[in-house]
């Protein structure tokens, strides 16, 4: 063992480490494992923790693989091979995976080590994680907020130093806004650009699975391996994957920086604009142009997005009734009752809402009223996108518009839950992709929050988002900030 | 568009078989109630030249090679069921 603190190290470091043989796979996960038992009875990042199978492929891995030897935790609405995929939701809690997802077996034949399943809001519909069936996942940072949501489990494990990178999925915003609330950095990449094939399916013209994880370059590693096309996903582009690590600069010269009008108004936590302004005018003294956009559809992104997504979540959830796989409800007396009940118990509230939302937006009389009108008002918002693009490389934005909150502060009323994905959104619906990167902390009650920068890249433009993040990120610390309970954990 | 109070929550979950309490439904109907009435700003969108798109980035006709390869074995298949004999998946009876 070395006398370094293994799990604060970026995954460019462990990398380097392992490479020169100065640590071996199984020490890695050997470290990794201490300090989830050190830190995770706090945060409560991880739903399981197969620490056989992580031995046993740790034993084999060829470092000089791109992501060789290195842990990745997983979202647990994603399959690995034999283990549990809960989804959080009680329905599928005694589900085992029979096969791999694409991304794991990509991450695979990169050398990494898929280690651990991460706690999420249930089937992914949440932004706090306080919708998981299973259990609480804290912040890192304050123990009495949430770490955003959906992919909790995988921001809060990552901030904590219990994860060197994991897996998240984004429908509308779980990637960005939990990396944003735990002060890491998320992506979400161009829809079609990674496969989603192995990830259970919420909405799934809106579904992407990205990288969680401590620095942009980590980011850039997982997306090298996972991002490109796979005959197993009809809507997985057949794109080249370019080096999205070759390419990270420190300069922002001749880039040019959108910044919507709309955006800065109201609703906003003072603390975040004012931290969206200073790296704004960090990332102009770095050489960026800011431009002014406009994105006046955006106000209707919301409201797009919760008939869109509960519609698809609608039809994509009707497999879970009970017959082939995951929960079933006690002595059913016949069909119905064996559906209606094994639903009713299995299910959560906010997945039932979006159910029966979804099932009346698409039912018979109201579907052009709600789901037609939505797509079209959908069509509206990707041409302002596709106008902003046309002046500027990416467009600047909070991830979220306020730092991390308490337990139950949203939880009664959903509407103002799903307002706090103003930001997130529209890159889901128009498909580009979009990365959440620390900048800055809010003080509050004593305690440092985390605030997140959000860079919206035009579609399979995730090298140009990197590059922006990855420049602004080394001209400044705050990704070198480590939570009190990392820290007190690496002393001990 | 609709007005809110279309919506009928217990109809409705039991066309998406789910059973749900009268206390249940009650909450939801509220809580879906301020939901319907938020998306009512759709409304306002001018949509008259627009025509609808499903994927953000039109892909089409994504085929693979129709060949045979491994895949899920019956036993797989059945490995997650709640009830199983004989190869099959056991429900209660559907037809008299």
């Amino acid at each position: 063992m070395t006398e370094q603190d293994l799990p604060a190290l970026t995954i460019a470091d462990l990398q380097a480490l392992l490479r020169r043989r100065e640590v071996s796979p199984r020490e890695v996960i050997e470290a990794l494992r201490a300090r989830i038992e050190a830190v995770d009875p706090e945060i409560g990042a991880y739903l399981s923790l197969d620490v056989d199978a992580a031995v046993r492929e740790a034993d084999k891995p060829n470092v000089d693989l791109p992501l060789g030897g290195v842990p990745v935790a997983i979202k647990d609405i994603i399959n690995v091979m034999g283990q549990q995929c809960t989804c959080a939701s009680k329905i599928l809690q005694s589900y085992r995976a029979t096969y791999d997802a694409t991304v794991i077996r990509k991450l695979r034949a990169a050398g990494a080590i898929p280690f651990g399943k991460t706690n999420l809001d249930e089937f992914a519909m949440g932004s706090s994680t306080e919708n998981s069936a299973v259990k609480l996942t804290r912040n890192p940072w304050d123990l009495s907020r949430v770490p955003g949501g959906s992919s909790g489990g995988s921001a809060a494990a990552v901030a904590a130093d219990a994860a060197f990178g994991a897996l998240g999925s984004d429908t509308g915003g779980s990637i960005r806004q939990p990396a944003a609330l735990s002060g890491i950095v998320g992506l979400k990449p161009t829809y079609g650009r990674v496969s989603r094939f192995g990830l259970v399916a919420f909405a799934s013209s809106l579904d992407q699975i990205g990288p969680l994880t401590k620095t942009v370059r980590d980011a850039a590693l997982i997306m090298n391996a996972i991002a490109g096309h796979d005959p197993q996903d009809t809507t997985a582009l057949n794109e080249p994957v370019p080096d999205y690590a070759a390419r990270l600069g420190n300069d922002l010269r001749g880039v040019r920086l959108g910044l919507p009008k709309e955006y800065l108004i109201e609703g906003i936590d003072a603390q975040v604009k004012a931290a969206i302004n200073a790296a704004v005018k960090q990332m102009n003294s770095l050489g960026a142009e800011i431009v002014e956009v406009s994105l006046p559809t955006t106000e209707y992104a919301i409201a797009v997005y919760y008939i869109i997504a509960t519609a698809e979540a609608s039809a994509n959830l009707a497999r879970f009734d009970g017959v082939r796989y995951g929960y079933r409800t006690e002595n059913p007396k016949d069909m119905l009752d064996l559906y209606g009940r094994t639903r009713e118990e299995g299910f959560g509230p906010e997945v039932k809402r979006r159910i029966i939302l979804g099932t009346y937006v698409l039912s018979s009389g109201y579907y052009d009223a709600y789901y037609l009108r939505a797509q079209k008002v959908c069509e509206l918002i990707r041409r302002d996108f596709a106008n902003a693009f046309e002046k500027v490389d990416a467009i600047i934005s909070p991830t979220s518009p306020v730092p991390a909150f308490r337990f139950g502060e949203r939880m009664a009323d959903p509407l103002q839950m799903y307002l706090a994905d103003v930001f997130t959104i529209a890159a889901n619906l128009t498909g580009i992709c979009g990365i959440s990167l620390p900048c800055g902390f809010a003080e509050i009650d004593g305690n440092r929050l985390p605030i997140g920068l959000q860079l919206l890249g035009n579609a399979l433009d995730e090298a140009c988002i990197l590059q922006i993040a990855h420049a602004y990120e080394q001209s400044t610390d705050w990704h070198k900030a480590r939570p009190p309970v990392a820290a007190a954990a690496s002393k001990a | 568009m609709a007005k809110p109070s279309d919506l009928d929550v217990a109809y409705i979950a039991r066309l998406a078989r789910i059973n749900l309490t009268e206390a249940e439904a009650k909450v939801f109907q509220k809580q879906l109630d301020d939901v319907l009435e938020y998306v009512e700003k759709l409304r306002q969108a001018d949509i008259a030249d627009v025509e609808p798109s499903a994927h953000a980035l039109p892909n089409f006709n994504a085929f693979r090679d129709d060949t045979a390869r491994d895949w899920f074995t019956a036993k797989q298949a059945l490995s997650n069921a709640p009830r199983k004999a004989n190869g099959l998946f056991i429900v209660p009876k559907v037809v008299e």
